[in-house]
């Protein structure tokens, strides 16, 4: 990470208003005005279309290992997807993933 | 029934988010963990916490700023998590529309998963409840989440410094990332955008930081729009 302090408290204070405005879209300012049902639709599929595109080259190409595909990592983030889709839990998921992930750590002695 | 006051519909809100604590801590204390392993200030830690109270958006922002993207692409990214705080603000127009402003603009500071759901639920249970009760009602929900979040940050920072890097914490930020899309598979159109995401993303690697993801993100969101569109007509 290379960014200075002022720079970060940009990112941070630009994502508070950004936040809050969202959160406020509706209920302070748009009002009861009904939006093209095209735009909820999209708006539905938002977190899972972004949060899988960051996590899969951090899955197959992790900086620990200079971006060479290691399998532990691979393998805990493959039992952290299917474990939060079954038990339909983050937590359940994150932890059978860590669970994973550090038992695989300690067997190929990278821990 | 009993009539409802301002004391017991928000009292009744702080009983109800008690056990919400369990959920959303081990997230702030994971945030606090990562963000303190990827070199961020304490006060700049707690900033995000604070400030932000978006738990998705806060590790996209803390991700991208790991891979030193460009702060525009930053924005644009964890604002894109947090798109769908715009419906839950839609959602809640029919009960507190009519609520006093200072208390729409305070619902919507404390706006996240947690209050949202459970006041939901609580409107639609009790929908002859007046505006400004079902407010005081969210309100109670954030009374101890809200400081509990921040004070959980605080805690992962603090124990995040003395954790030594071959533990690799920085796996902890796909994980928690991984393990928030698993519930959110519903539907063959969401498997379908979560796909299309992570093709796109992993196609597009050559690009500067972040660029890449922000073309997945719509790709995928067209894609879940899509299918959703065709899987209604069959």
């Amino acid at each position: 990470m290379s960014y200075s302090n002022a720079e970060i408290w940009t990112i941070i204070g630009l994502m508070a208003i950004g936040t809050f405005l969202i959160r406020f879209s509706f209920l302070g300012l748009i009002g009861d005005r009904p939006m093209p049902p095209v735009v909820l639709k999209l708006l539905r599929f938002t977190p899972v279309a972004v949060l899988p595109g960051m996590v899969a080259p951090l899955a197959l190409f992790p900086d620990a290992t200079g971006g060479q595909t290691e399998p532990v990592r691979l393998l805990a983030i493959i039992v952290v997807l299917g474990v939060s889709w079954w038990r339909r839990s983050a937590l359940w998921g994150i932890f059978a993933g860590a669970l994973v992930f550090y038992a695989g750590l300690i067997a190929t002695g990278q821990l | 029934m009993t009539t409802a006051t301002v004391k017991s519909v928000y009292r009744k809100g702080v009983r109800d988010g008690g056990p919400f604590l369990l959920m959303a801590l081990p997230f702030a204390v994971f945030f606090g963990v990562a963000a303190a392993d990827a070199g961020l200030m304490l006060s700049q830690i707690i900033g995000f916490s604070l400030l932000v109270i978006a738990g998705a958006a806060q590790f996209a922002a803390l991700q991208m700023m790991i891979d030193d993207a460009a702060i525009a692409l930053i924005l644009l990214a964890a604002l894109a998590v947090n798109l769908r705080m715009a419906m839950y603000s839609a959602a809640l127009v029919p009960h507190l529309g009519a609520a006093p402003l200072w208390q729409r603009a305070a619902v919507s500071y404390f706006n996240f998963d947690q209050s949202y759901v459970l006041s939901m639920m609580e409107y639609e249970a009790r929908p002859e409840l007046a505006p400004h009760l079902k407010a005081w009602y969210f309100l109670g929900i954030a009374t101890l989440i809200s400081p509990a979040w921040v004070l959980a940050t605080y805690l992962g920072a603090q124990i995040g410094q003395f954790i030594p890097p071959e533990y690799s914490l920085e796996f902890t930020v796909p994980i928690m990332f991984m393990a928030m899309v698993g519930p959110m598979l519903k539907s063959l159109a969401h498997v379908a955008a979560a796909f299309v995401s992570c093709v796109v993303s992993l196609a597009l690697l050559f690009l500067p930081s972040g660029m890449g993801l922000i073309i997945a993100a719509f790709c995928a969101m067209a894609t879940g729009a899509v299918v959703e569109t065709w899987a209604e007509r069959r």
